[in-house]
């Protein structure tokens, strides 16, 4: 009889027993205290205010790009809390852990705090906010009316959500992977990491994955397909240039992950020999091919950012952009060149003399193009009529911090010199140097830039100073020292520390961690503010910054046609130039615009998509056979469905159009 | 550029600023517009044969990184059966023949499409699946032997490769077959529609990419296996 009932429960719950909720572990248990609370308060409030209608018919089922860019950026914000979290964890426990200390947290705490810093900055908190921008704004840039597949963007955006969803269940219901963020074998092989830490990774990864190859697919074809009559490819901003260019990485590397991540599930689900130590397996394939998909995904990150920062520098400078055509090659080149330095990763790994030199140099070649575009941003500001608003601040601090980061890069490049700083916390100071002072940078200029755009209103100049003077000073406190550990031989993921001289580098960084804090804390204060004061902040001329690209040409919020008429383009700078000829918006003659419909398919898929992990990760068999067959028929179905557009008719488009003209003639 | 100077000519003749503010955007909105007045959308699907191919693209990155697996793992037998004691070039040609023949039969599908005719597309396709089914049938047939013989995937490096590869190719052609009811289904119930020719389209290049796939399994994974 008792076996019988233990043989059901295994049936019903897999390996998922009681054990795996930490009910011991008081950290866990005070964070899941915390997020109830704050889940409970959220959902009540929706619940409260009748909210829910509202978020699904306007927000969660929609197919507007410029509202899944904005839910985008919102899983990015919520998912930055949870990676810092994650982070400043790590430096209180490094700055505790000295003088026979073990600090607070235990070594199997330590290791999984790391790997989820590490995978959700990337995937869950850096892409999401690259994918959302480019969302946003791209379509803008090039004067569509939407992407080249709407229903297929909301479903990327759900399908990231999913992974992120996956990776967050792993904190309360079991473990996460205590392998570091790449999950090498044979550590993250079956034999020595049987616990689903490693089984979260793979599936939050993968659905995650399948999304922003998706995304990239549908970006791709949008830049290639909707661009605006007269905008020939030298003609695109610049900001859709990288746009471009980070979408063809994303296809050409994120299927490499799938794979690889594919190729592991193999080994650890059915006992196949890839990357084990016996049986011929073959551990350094798993490390050449995550990190051929993983050195352009750097590329993937940084290179939108520089489209931001192109477009900044040239709006508050007044001026085009100094070299267009140099900045369009050189961000081709770099996207070229990131497929042929992926080994610099593992210099160590003894693949000799040559195969290193090779590597070496194509890293050091990368530099040539990135300079130039640091002097093209230069050369932009010089004599130009810089106004200092804060994206030009976060700017300017990028190009003084990412030129650091990129020196010891090429400092990393050189072989001889990596084989002493392999591993250290040197490395950790240069990455956390070009990615947040590159992309996190980036980002925040990006937002405070085109936040007026996708909501009508400015962010607050007062707490976006504030924000921005925390993160830049807190950036340097936290990760100098670390350069200076990195060069003592300190090397990364410690967990205790023997020796007291180091102690006060330490605590300097964690400092810097308690400034960024600060800096994150003014960050969300500004948003909340901005909300509050929006009548004060409002932008009615859709062009709040002077702008020179068409996004500025329509209204902020844009109307969810985007433009009552295309626009046609003469110019790389076409808003600026149809401004210096004396545009004036048309007022009458609307014709009906063909729109995409709202669609449940995405939302329902993705949560069918995070049955399905779970069950596979808790080997709860009948429920991940059951999400996948539901999956398949809701993807089938939805194929059944024919009528995708609806008419918007001229009428509304007049309506929308002369509500715009009123609230500008009013303002005049 | 006549135009352009005289434009300039007149504009340096008009005293007032606003005036000829005016008058300047007037000429270059005559000259250049700035917005499409007679505009025609993209018709629907206009993006969907790029996107596809991007797509398609994509999935043959998936399997070079599987090739390259098992260019790399494909002589570690680990002391296991070698592709000598395993491969049956007779049965694999028969399987080719079968997947090359679907190919055919799918061209011939199209060609129905394009004369209009829903009961011959329907046929083919339907002979397509048929020999899309003949090739999964005998794949799952190697398979199962070279498991009883105890050549299964867990035996060996090479193994492991061997039916990832392999099985992969399996799994999409079994991806195309559901594809294929699915549209044969679709087909039936609203005809040769543009919606529908296009996916016939996609459907199209996605089983002839699996055919060029093959050839490479076919090449490097058998033919080569047998020489090594």
């Amino acid at each position: 009889m008792f076996e019988n009932k233990a043989a059901i429960l295994k049936f019903i719950f897999g390996r998922l027993t009681l054990d795996a909720f930490p009910i011991h572990e008081p950290i866990l248990v005070g964070t899941f205290i915390v997020v109830a609370t704050g889940g409970a308060l959220v959902l009540g409030a929706l619940t409260y205010f009748r909210l829910w209608g509202y978020l699904w018919r306007e927000w969660f089922t929609s197919i507007d790009h410029k509202r899944i860019g904005i839910m985008y950026m919102v899983l990015g914000v919520i998912m930055l809390l949870r990676g810092f979290a994650d982070a400043a964890m790590m430096r209180a426990q490094q700055a505790l852990a000295f003088n026979g200390s073990q600090g607070f947290l235990p070594a199997h705490h330590y290791d999984q705090v790391f790997t989820a810093h590490g995978v959700i900055m990337i995937f869950f908190v850096a892409m999401p906010m690259i994918v959302g921008l480019i969302n946003i704004v791209v379509p803008l840039q090039i004067g569509a009316r939407d992407v080249s597949f709407p229903f297929l963007n909301n479903f990327s955006f759900w399908m990231t959500a999913a992974g992120a969803i996956i990776v967050m269940i792993s904190l309360f219901v079991g473990v996460f992977a205590r392998t570091g963020w790449l999950a090498y074998p044979p550590l993250s092989e079956y034999a020595y990491s049987p616990d689903v830490g490693v089984d979260y990774y793979i599936w939050g990864l993968q659905v995650a994955g399948l999304g922003t190859l998706l995304s990239g697919v549908n970006f791709i074809c949008t830049i290639v397909k909707l661009r605006a009559p007269g905008m020939t490819i030298m003609k695109m901003p610049i900001f859709t240039w990288t746009a471009l260019c980070t979408n063809i990485l994303i296809v050409a590397a994120f299927p490499v992950l799938t794979a690889v991540l594919a190729l592991l599930t193999l080994d650890r689900y059915v006992g196949t020999d890839f990357f084990t130590n016996d049986f011929g397996g073959n551990p350094m394939m798993y490390v050449n091919l995550i990190w051929i998909w993983g050195h352009p995904e750097v590329y993937i990150l940084i290179l939108p950012a520089f489209g931001v920062f192109s477009e900044v520098t040239s709006t508050f400078c007044g001026k085009r952009l100094f070299g267009y055509t140099s900045m369009v090659y050189a961000t081709v080149v770099i996207t070229i060149l990131s497929y042929l330095v992926w080994l610099h990763h593992f210099f160590t790994m003894g693949s000799g003399a040559s195969v290193n030199s090779f590597f070496g140099i194509t890293t050091m070649i990368i530099s040539i193009p990135t300079g130039a575009k640091m002097f093209n941003w230069l050369f932009t500001m010089y004599r130009g009529r810089i106004r200092f608003e804060l994206p030009m601040m976060w700017t300017v601090a990028f190009m003084v911090t990412f030129v650091i980061g990129g020196m010891t890069g090429v400092l990393l490049a050189v072989p001889p010199a990596d084989f002493e700083l392999h591993n250290s916390l040197f490395l950790i100071a240069h990455f956390h140097n070009v990615i947040i002072g590159g992309v996190l940078f980036g980002m925040f200029a990006g937002i405070n830039y085109w936040f007026p755009k996708a909501f009508g209103f400015r962010l607050d100049p007062f707490w976006g100073k504030l924000s921005f003077w925390f993160w830049v000073v807190g950036f340097y406190f936290a990760f100098m020292p670390l350069y200076v550990l990195g060069l003592m031989g300190v090397t990364r993921r410690l967990r205790v520390f023997d020796i007291p001289s180091l102690h006060i580098w330490f605590i300097i960084a964690a400092f810097g961690a308690l400034l960024i804090a600060a800096g994150i804390g003014c960050f969300l204060v500004q948003i909340g503010v901005s909300v509050l004061k929006r009548n004060e902040l409002r932008d009615v001329t859709g062009d709040p910054w002077n702008g020179r690209t068409l996004e500025w040409s329509t209204s902020s919020p844009p109307p969810a046609y985007n433009f009552a008429f295309t626009p046609i383009v003469y110019s790389t700078d076409a808003w600026w130039d149809m401004k210096e000829r004396g545009y004036h918006r048309p007022l009458t003659g609307f014709k009906p615009i063909a729109m995409p419909k709202n669609t449940p398919t995405g939302i329902i898929l993705g949560t069918l998509c995070i049955a399905f992990s779970f069950g596979m990760i808790w080997y709860i068999w009948w429920l991940a056979a059951a999400s996948f067959i539901a999956a398949l028929a809701v993807g089938i179905a939805h194929t059944f469905n024919y009528s995708r557009e609806y008419d918007l008719s001229a009428d509304d488009i007049g309506r929308t159009e002369g509500e715009r003209t009123h609230l500008l003639t009013a303002q005049a | 550029m006549t135009s352009l100077a005289e434009a300039n000519d007149a504009l340096a003749a008009t005293p007032d600023a606003g005036a000829r503010n005016a008058v300047a955007a007037l000429q270059s909105a005559a000259q250049a517009p700035f917005y499409v007045l007679d505009e025609h959308p993209h018709p629907a699907g206009y993006s969907t044969m790029l996107g596809f191919w991007i797509y398609i693209m994509s999935d043959c990155l998936l399997f070079s990184v599987l090739f390259a697996a098992y260019g790399v793992l494909g002589g570690n037998y680990a002391a296991g059966p070698a592709p000598k004691d395993l491969f049956d070039l007779n049965l694999v040609a028969l399987n080719t023949t079968m997947l090359l023949l679907s190919s055919i039969t799918y061209g011939f599908a199209m060609l129905a499409m394009q004369s209009n005719n829903v009961s011959r597309t329907q046929m083919w396709l339907a002979v397509t699946a048929f020999f899309g089914l003949c090739f999964i049938g005998i794949e799952l047939h190697e398979f199962t032997d070279m498991i009883r013989e105890g050549a299964t995937p867990q035996r060996s490096a090479f193994l492991s490769s061997f039916f990832t590869l392999v099985g992969t190719h399996g799994l999409h052609v079994t991806t195309g077959l559901v594809w294929m009811v699915t549209l044969m289904v679709q087909v039936g119930q609203r005809g040769l529609i543009e919606a529908n020719r296009r996916r016939l389209f996609c459907l199209s290049m996605f089983w002839h990419f699996l055919d060029v796939v093959w050839i490479g399994v076919f090449t490097f994974v058998y033919l080569m296996g047998m020489l090594r």
